[in-house]
């Protein structure tokens, strides 16, 4: 009987839960609407040049021309999105509408700094591009891990880890034996989170924080204490862009996606090898059903400890392998905490994404649009400062993750150790 | 894993369960001598780690006696080893606060930033007031914009159910580009320089130096009782009151607390706010007491150090006293170590990293060290290991 009296209470606190959190974002819709209307507005007349190719590019495309009024559309249908939330109080198009009004937000801020001048569209893609690869591989790292309920906080310290190994190793013995040795580094990592949580029960959290702070200590100390002595040991050769004939020829498409280097392709293919791996495999199945109820899944005859030992291993090679592109893969040189929180916006791009490989992706791909935003409008004058440009991801993870967590839902088991019976 | 190790696992965490919730029923074991291996087990894998990095023996040798030293051997060792615990402990306080309420906070850090950045603000703003309301007045804003600070991520998990630990983290990096901004500022920077670095506190919001009868050049401020009155006051909320009932409880089984009566968001709202009270105040202290003026990156990761502080002290407002104080013992040897023995400071926090994970993981503990523990656990499962 019990059943039946609390069930509709139940409904009716979820219910007034998502009302509130829809009306929330409409309060955030509303004033980013405020904030276009009011601070980014163009002055009339003036419109805002992007160039999509260079002189040198195969085929050529005509600058884009946006005049200044398009930022009183952005405005608007921002409002409208959010007055459209706030009064209907709907939550089925809460995240799509969050989304699609940051970008909205993104445009007008794009349209607004370049008002008036040129800005070299083509660029700033590709190092959007370059700039989500090790993001999009922690995150994908993050997904490996959740899916069997492993909370992997340690995302940061494995890539750190790969960074640092891959200019170690790779200097000492060149690029292609550097990467490998900085996904077999992460991979032991991996390995490392695993036997604390699943053997010895650890808190997942605390293993990960702890995990970041082993490995920022190591790095910082065998680069302080070894590295600017011995600067030969820290001195990789980079992985230089491959560039696809035919493809690379596409216009943006092109020195978008295809005149990059290793780590992002790696990074694409890793992608759609997890997603199949995960959605189209008899293997997959077990992991996410670990994941989701691992009892279940123990009666089955499917060994918890070892897919969790094997797939948190994985991910600390995906991550290994993220780490390497900001040695071999961008600079060539370790420098202290040079990932500086990228792992752990893969870890909110994951949540972003909603634990799938090509939704982690995608959040990848935008908060690496973020900072290359930051990077390049740096250049044109704008009277925002730096630091609120580079702000405004973090600013925006939160909101996304305030956004979207109802609705995406971890998969059931993570973050609990299981004790088989 | 065999059965039988398992069933010893779910009695272990029954046990920590129970020692952690009944105040009073300490366990030795977990207290003294997981910690006590866990101390000996991270200095010696730092020899381990400075032997990998070519430091030869006499030079090792050299810098534990640094260490040693530096932390403890001396008036002004124990004079730099408190004045390094007090940040570490107030920040502790608070993250210890928040793990008892099932909050894992990992804003101190930015927290701390806010804070301290609020007290210099305090500090040089309303130059000329009397010590007496000045000094404290500085100190309660730096706590209560900490509060406001730590507030935020509170409300978002409260209203939106947005993980602390992603908030945390982004208002941390938000604060340090805040910060930055700040100390640029016209109204902030201090005049005639160019670099980022804030106005000075005047004196009168200045924490009195207490051994300077002694040597000038002895640190330890009166940010100390400040401290001591955080934990009793720590203490006291969290095992005398009503509200740090409701804390507890909803860390220990948030459904139970629902059913009982206490409002979870609210909770997890003033948990949130109290932990960056306790981290605001620290900041304070770490301006109004050591450093006098903002300079980028002041917070210095004590903010990360006091998440260890608070593991290793159990979340017990007495254990993260001695934590922090242990934890301040080893920045001062480790700089002493630095200077003496030319090893770099870095391999400290390598040493606390590896105190966590060993305290963090007693199973590990036990089963490095199968003799220091009771053989029979619970009567009848014998045979550690």
């Amino acid at each position: 009987m019990t059943d039946v009296t609390t069930t509709p209470t139940q409904a009716e606190k979820l219910d007034s839960a998502a009302n509130r959190k829809a009306r929330v974002m409409g309060g955030i819709l509303i004033a980013l609407a405020l904030l276009v209307l009011f601070a980014l507005d163009v002055v009339p007349g003036q419109s805002a040049t992007f160039r999509l190719t260079t002189a040198r590019d195969a085929i050529q495309l005509p600058n884009l021309v946006v005049p200044g009024a398009f930022n009183m559309v952005c405005a608007a249908i921002l409002a409208f999105l959010g007055v459209r939330q706030f009064l209907e109080g709907g939550a089925r198009w809460t995240s799509l509408s969050l989304g699609f009004g940051l970008l909205v937000l993104v445009l007008a801020f794009l349209v607004w700094a370049t008002a008036g001048t040129a800005f070299n569209l083509t660029s700033m893609l590709k190092a959007a591009v370059l700039a989500s690869v090790p993001i999009a591989l922690g995150g994908l790292a993050g997904v490996m891990s959740e899916r069997v309920a492993v909370v992997n906080i340690a995302i940061e310290g494995m890539l750190l880890a790969g960074a640092f190994a891959g200019a170690l190793i790779g200097s000492l013995l060149g690029g292609w034996i550097g990467l490998v040795g900085a996904i077999l580094v992460g991979g032991c990592f991996g390995l490392l989170l695993a036997t604390l949580v699943v053997t010895f029960r650890m808190d997942q959290i605390i293993a990960g924080v702890v995990i970041n702070l082993f490995v920022l200590g190591v790095t910082s100390y065998v680069s302080s204490q070894v590295f600017s002595e011995y600067r030969h040991l820290n001195n990789a050769k980079v992985f230089r862009a491959w560039e696809i004939p035919i493809l690379s020829d596409i216009p943006v498409l092109g020195p978008m996606l295809f005149n990059q280097n290793l780590f992002v392709y790696g990074a694409f293919i890793l992608v759609g090898v997890a997603t199949y791996y995960l959605f189209h495999t008899k293997n997959g199945l077990r992991a996410r059903a670990v994941g989701e109820h691992p009892r279940a899944a123990d009666t089955l005859g499917i060994d918890v400890y070892i897919t969790r030992y094997v797939h948190v291993t994985v991910a600390g090679m995906v991550a290994g392998f993220g780490g390497a592109f900001f040695t071999l893969g961008n600079v060539g040189r370790f420098e202290e905490n040079m990932t500086n929180g990228r792992g752990y916006i893969g870890l909110a791009a994951m949540i972003f994404g909603r634990w799938h490989p090509v939704g982690a992706l995608s959040a990848a791909l935008i908060f690496g649009f973020a900072d290359s935003i930051q990077q390049k409008l740096a250049l044109l004058n704008t009277p925002i400062p730096s630091e609120f440009l580079a702000m405004a991801p973090y600013i925006a993870t939160i909101i996304v993750v305030a956004g979207l967590v109802g609705r995406s839902r971890p998969p059931a088991a993570d973050g609990k150790p299981y004790v088989k019976e | 894993m065999t059965e039988r190790d398992d069933l010893k696992g779910v009695n272990e965490r029954m046990r920590a369960l129970l020692a952690r919730t009944t105040h009073g029923r300490d366990d030795f074991e977990d207290l003294v001598i997981v910690p006590l291996f866990a101390v000996v087990v991270a200095l010696i894998c730092g020899a381990l780690i400075m032997l990998a990095t070519a430091v030869d023996l006499p030079t090792i040798g050299r810098s534990f006696v640094a260490l040693a030293v530096g932390s403890v051997g001396s008036l002004s060792a124990w004079s730099e080893t408190l004045t390094s615990a007090i940040p570490l402990v107030l920040a502790g306080l608070g993250l210890g606060l928040g793990f008892r309420a099932g909050l894992f906070n990992i804003g101190a850090e930015g927290q701390l930033l806010m804070g301290g950045l609020a007290a210099v603000m305090a500090g040089f703003a309303l130059e000329g007031l009397p010590m007496v309301i000045h000094l404290p007045l500085t100190l309660l804003i730096g706590a209560s914009v900490g509060a406001a600070y730590a507030a935020i991520a509170g409300i978002l998990k409260a209203t939106t159910g947005a993980h602390e630990v992603i908030s945390t983290i982004m208002l941390n990096l938000i604060s340090f580009e805040l910060l930055n901004w700040l100390l640029r500022q016209p109204w902030v920077q201090r005049e005639g320089r160019s670099d980022p670095i804030s106005k000075s506190v005047p004196d009168t919001a200045a924490l009195p130096k207490l051994l300077d009868f002694i040597d000038p050049n002895l640190r330890l401020h009166a940010g100390l009782f400040v401290m001591l009155v955080a934990v009793f006051i720590v203490w006291w909320l969290l095992f005398r009151s009503k509200l740090g009932f409701a804390f507890r409880a909803s860390g220990e089984n948030p459904s139970a607390a629902n059913y009982a009566g206490m409002r979870a968001p609210l909770i997890i709202v003033l948990a949130m706010a109290t932990a960056g009270a306790l981290a605001g105040l620290a900041g304070a202290n770490q301006i109004t007491g050591v450093l006098g003026r903002a300079s980028p990156g002041f917070s210095a990761g004590i903010g990360f150090d006091a998440i260890a502080v608070a593991l290793l002290g159990r979340s017990h407002p007495v254990g993260i006293l001695f934590a922090g104080i242990l934890f301040g013992g080893l920045e001062a040897g480790g700089r002493q170590m630095q200077v003496d023995a030319g090893v770099s400071i870095d391999l400290i926090s390598i040493i606390q990293a590896l105190i966590i994970v060993f305290i963090a993981a007693p199973l590990l503990v036990r089963a490095i060290f199968p003799w220091g523990f009771r053989r029979p656990r619970n009567g009848k499962k014998g045979g550690a290991a």
